[in-house]
Parts: C-alpha cells; structure tokens; sequence
C-alpha cells in the first residue's frame, strides 16, 4: 500500500479549514478589492476644469467677450459690477474683468482656480490683442501609461495584502490551533515539526493563487492598470513574497498561546511595514538615514519588485536584490521558527 | 537516527518517584507505577487527583519536575520519535479541527505513521462508516470519542492511552467504546486508561491504582481492593435512635464501621444475617430504621474506606 504523505495531508488540511471558514475567504477577497476602489475614487482622473470668469458690462474687457466664449477653457458672462463683484465672493466666477483702456483682473489670490482662470485669461487676451508669440509650443497631452497613482498604488496593495493575509492567516491559525489543544493532539504523533511548519508555508502558495489575480483583474477591469511587465514574473516575486511573509508569521506564532497575545505581536511587526515600506506613498519621502532599514524590510523589496514587473515592466532578474532580502527573510524566520516552536 | 535496542522483556510503562507542581499546586507527589505488556492499568480517583498530570508525563507532553519515566524500556529524553510510532493517544478535551471530516482526520493521522491499518479499515472498525463525510463539529460526543479512538489506533500502538474516554457519553456509546477497548486487548495491546468511574475501571482493568492529591492509596486488582475491605457487601441505613459503633462492630461478620452525613455503613461479609441482627438490636432499644440501602462493594466503597470521601463528588 501507497502510504500516504503527511506533508500533503497537512497542507490539505490547512486549505480545508480555510476554505470552509466562508467569513475568512470573503474578506481575504474583498478586503484589497474595496480598498483599490476607495484609492481609485480618491486619486481619479478628473476632466479638465472650465474656469468661470465675468466681464463688466460697459468695461474694456467686452471687446475680447468673443475670444474668451471661443476658447474651451474658459466660461464668460456680462454682469453689472454690483451682479459681477457679488458672483466674485460667492465663488460663482473666478476672476471679473474690468478697467478700460488699462484692463483690471480682480480676483482672490488664495484661490488656486482664480490663478488659472487669471493664466488661461491673459494669454487669450494678448493673442486676441495681436501679442507675438516668441517660443513656438505645442500640445503633447497624451498621457505615459502606468504613471497614474493608481498604477502605481495597485502593486503595494498587492504587497500590502500579501503580508496581511499571510501573517493573520498563519498566526491566528497557528495559535488557535494551540489553544484548542489540536497542536497538542499532533505532537502526541510522530509527526515532525518541520512538515506541519512547512505545510503552512506551501498551504499559503495556494492561497496566493487565489488572492492576487482577483486584484490584478479588478484593477485592470476597474481603472484599466495594465501588467507592464511579465504576468509570470508578477506570479513569481508575489509567491516569493507570499513565502516570506508566512515565515515571518510562522516566527510570530512559535510561541503565543492565546489570540490576544499573537495579535498585539502581528500588529507590532507589520505595523512599521504598513507606514515606511511605500504602500501608498514612496518609501523615499522619509529621511536618508532611514533608508538602510527602510529597505531592508520584507515587504519595501516586495514592493519594490513588484513595481519594477508590473509598472514599470522590467524583466525579473532586474529586481534580484529585492527578491534576495525576501529569500533571506523567508529563510531566516522559518529557520528561527522551527527552533522557537512550541507545541503547547 | 539512532535504533534503541530496549530490553525484550521490559514493561509497558514504568516509573518512579514522579513529581510534578503548578505554581502553588502539586500535583503530583512521588508517584510509582509500573504497567505490564498485554494489561490494562486503570487510574482511578476524583477530579483533581493527578490523573491528567501523571498521563500526560507517561505520554511525553508533560515533562515531570522529578522522576523517572520508562516506556517499553525507552526514555523520552532520547528516543521520543521511536516511540511516538508506538503509542495512541486519546486526550481529554477536543483535540480536531471543527471543519475537518472524519476520514480526513484518520487519513491526516495514518498518514504520518510508518505503518497500521487502512483508512477504510480504521472506519470500519470504530463504525464511523456512516459519518465518514460529515465534519467533526456536526459529530455526537460518542462519535466524536471513537473518531478520536481511531485517530489513537492509525499507527497500529502498542500501548494505548486513554484519558478519561467515557466522561460526558451516554451508555450506549460507553459501551461502545469499551468494546473497542477490549478487542485492543484481544489482540495483545496494553492499555493505560484514567476514569473516575468505579465501574468503568472494575469492567476494563485488570489491575487499578486509586489516586488522591496526587499520590497513589492503593492499587491492586478491582478484586483485591474490594477483598481488603473485609466485607464485599455494603449496608447503609440511618436509625431512630443512637447506636455506638461497638455495638454494631459486635454484629456478625461486620468488619467495618462508618458514619457519614447521619448514615451508618457497615461492611458485612454475609447481610442476611446482619440485617435480622441489626433490627433485633434496634427493637431492644425501642427505635426502628429510618433508611436502609444494601449494595456489593465497589471501588467507590474502597475510595470512601481511605479517604472518607465519596470518589464522585459533584
């Protein structure tokens, strides 16, 4: 007879618990999905703004009414001065022309629209007025591919999910394991250690597999985020990535006995990650003393080789240091786990 | 890995001098034992008596603060993987996933011992053929045991431990799981079982130790124990007057006296004679019985001899 593998039976096991915990999957999936559409939301392309303005009536400024209704950018009406002074503080137009020979803008400097609406103004009066135009200029508005924020935010959510799911996923599993004395149950086998640590980790490459592509296809669906780089090279750092984190949660839970105490640990660990390692802003705003460490954590290199393949469409051996710290983390943390370990 | 090469003729288990604290509790305090192959040993006592504790040590998972522990004449220190392939093991509470079913958890636990029976066998055995899909959670606690009792018996043991097995079933299913016990022993395994059910120990072991605070009172066969009251009959009965204990220990083949809550016990080889005697004795003092209860000693009796104390108390 066949005897069947432990290492398989354990990771089988893992999945099953998972899968049939309906709570866990539905947020494991939807938790990076709501959290790309509020970015999304928050950081869309926005149409360009039409500047209000009014003219006096009576004032100089009406000769250049036809030019400033020809140009797209700009919106002008004729108001008595009481009429255009009032719309002025109401905020209903950004800028009133007036004066005669001299033309007078009035506006409030502290409104940034006013300043365009001043810009966009000027420029069609003097051209309309015969001004010379000494530099020759053109247009290019087309826009560079993968240079939005959202572009670039997707990758650290990826990043931001993998070490979230990972860590929450082996901790809690792990430690509730142990207190419901199942641990307890297995050690009194001759199971080894190193295959019920190690079926937490290959358990979690399935789980990745599950995890990432709802994202990537979301993002693209959503806000057309398009892979720069290879689909198979974005599969790899995030499994590598996935590895590292489910060691580090396998070093969190070597010791923990109740929930409480693993999730005072989990949030002490992944806290400093969620702030530096460039998840929704860039790791390189914070001080150069604090690179070094900064790009020593696990999930900066995650993200940072995930951005370099999915943004940025480099190939993979460009992203080798990265993928190196998470080879050095994932070896480190299950190396010390498996000597932490604790059964009960 | 080294292949321990233990004395052929060596018990099942064995230990001396065990000693084990909580903080402020002892729980056990110098404790021997020694369990032979093919026997089952039954630790018998109240809650709290040092059952779990000494089980546990026997079984590697505790480690004792002091004392030495021989299993089939190995030692944990050194050869715990070489035993472990030996042993089964039942714990006291719950020990599977909720949401794992039942031949997944006897194939997760076959599956890391070297060799035993088959998944189908392990099933069919403890007649969870029915319930082989459902998940653990939707099990009934006599289903729950034996999925348990079956997980202990993958490896094939030699020794099996069982920790309180029957607390909290329904007759139905105590009986059951005795059965499987017995057919374990049939085949030449040893079983080491804690209980403090005086009738579960008297049908399944062949010898007994009574714990209390962590010490062991006596230990000998069911028989033996209830042999050593003088008496294999128990006499219970509160009266309408007083009646000294001299009077009574003057009574025909009574060779013990008690007194608990208002209750006269006596332990009487032959109660036909007793009870003519006692009621005698009583109408020459102008008094008659106010409750009379007759019984054939039991283990609860020998654990109430020792200590005084009733071995359930709930």
């Amino acid at each position: 007879m066949s005897s069947p593998s432990p290492l398989r039976e354990l990771i089988l096991m893992r999945l099953r618990t998972f899968v049939r915990e309906p709570e866990a999957l539905f947020w494991t999936f939807l938790f990076p999905i709501l959290m790309a559409i509020g970015l999304g939301l928050a950081f869309r392309e926005q149409p360009a703004e039409v500047a209000r303005v009014a003219l006096e009536r009576g004032s100089g400024a009406e000769r250049f009414l036809g030019a400033l209704r020809a140009s797209p950018e700009l919106e002008a009406r004729v108001l008595e001065a009481g009429a255009a002074a009032a719309a002025l503080r109401r905020g209903e137009v950004a800028l009133v022309l007036a004066g005669r020979d001299t033309l007078v803008y009035r506006y409030d400097p502290a409104r940034t629209e006013s300043h365009t609406a001043r810009l966009r103004v000027d420029a069609v009066v003097q051209r309309a007025a015969g001004a010379a135009r000494p530099v020759a200029t053109r247009e290019d508005r087309e826009r560079q591919r993968g240079t939005r924020y959202v572009d670039w935010v997707i990758p650290g959510l990826i990043g931001l999910n993998l070490m979230s799911t990972g860590m929450w996923g082996i901790g809690f599993g792990i430690v509730y394991m142990r207190q419901k004395k199942q641990l307890k149950r297995l050690v009194a086998t001759p199971m080894r250690k190193s295959d019920f640590l190690l079926a937490q980790v290959l358990a979690r490459l399935a789980f990745v597999l599950l995890e990432v592509p709802p994202i990537v296809l979301f993002a693209w669906l959503a806000f057309r985020v398009e892979v720069a780089g290879s689909l198979l090279a974005v599969a790899l750092v995030a499994l590598l990535g996935a590895m590292a984190f489910a060691g580090l949660g396998l070093l969190c839970s070597a010791r923990p006995r109740t929930i409480e105490g693993i999730s005072g640990i989990l949030n002490v660990v992944m806290l400093p990650m969620f702030v530096l390692s460039g998840v929704f802003f860039s790791a390189s705003r914070y001080p150069q003393a604090l690179q070094p460490f900064i790009q020593a954590l696990p999930l900066t290199a995650l993200n940072d080789a995930l951005r370099a393949v999915y943004n940025e469409g480099l190939p993979l051996g460009s992203t080798l240091p990265e993928l190196a710290i998470l080879a050095g983390w994932m070896v480190l943390s299950f190396g010390l786990a498996l000597r932490l370990f604790r059964w009960q | 890995m080294n292949t321990p090469t233990p004395p052929p003729d060596a018990p099942a288990i064995r230990c001396r001098g065990l000693r084990k604290r909580f903080g402020q509790t002892e729980a056990v305090r110098g404790l021997d034992l020694e369990v032979r192959r093919g026997e089952c040993f039954g630790l018998l006592g109240p809650n709290g008596a040092g059952k779990t504790t000494t089980i546990e040590i026997l079984e590697g998972l505790t480690a004792a603060d002091a004392g030495e522990v021989e299993i089939l004449g190995l030692r944990w220190e050194r050869h715990a993987h070489a035993l472990r392939a030996r042993l089964g093991i039942q714990l006291q509470e719950s020990e599977l996933p909720d949401k794992m079913t039942v031949e997944e958890a006897v194939r997760l636990f076959r599956s890391v011992y070297p060799s035993g029976p088959s998944v189908a066998e392990l099933i069919a055995r403890l007649e969870l053929g029915e319930k082989r899909r459902t998940q653990v959670r939707h099990l009934s606690g006599g289903q729950r045991q034996r999925l348990s009792l079956a997980c202990a018996l993958a490896g094939d043991p030699e020794i099996l431990f069982l920790d309180e097995p029957t607390t909290g079933l329904d007759p139905q299913s105590r009986r059951m799981l005795w059965e499987q016990v017995e057919r374990f022993r049939a085949a030449g395994g040893t079983v080491l079982l804690t209980t403090h059910f005086m009738d579960e120990a008297e049908t399944l072991a062949d010898r007994v130790a009574i714990l209390d605070h962590g010490r062991i009172l006596v230990q000998g066969t069911p028989r033996e124990l209830i042999r050593s009251l003088g008496g294999e009959h128990v006499i219970e009965f509160g009266t309408s007057v007083p009646l000294p204990a001299e009077t009574l220990l003057a009574l025909p083949g009574v060779s013990e006296v008690g007194r608990e809550d208002g209750v006269r016990r006596l332990t009487v080889r032959e109660p036909h004679l007793v009870v003519p005697a006692l009621l005698d004795l009583l109408q020459q003092r102008g008094g008659g019985l106010t409750a009379l209860n007759m019984h054939h000693a039991t283990l609860d009796d020998v654990f109430l001899a020792k200590t005084g104390r009733q071995l359930r108390d709930e």
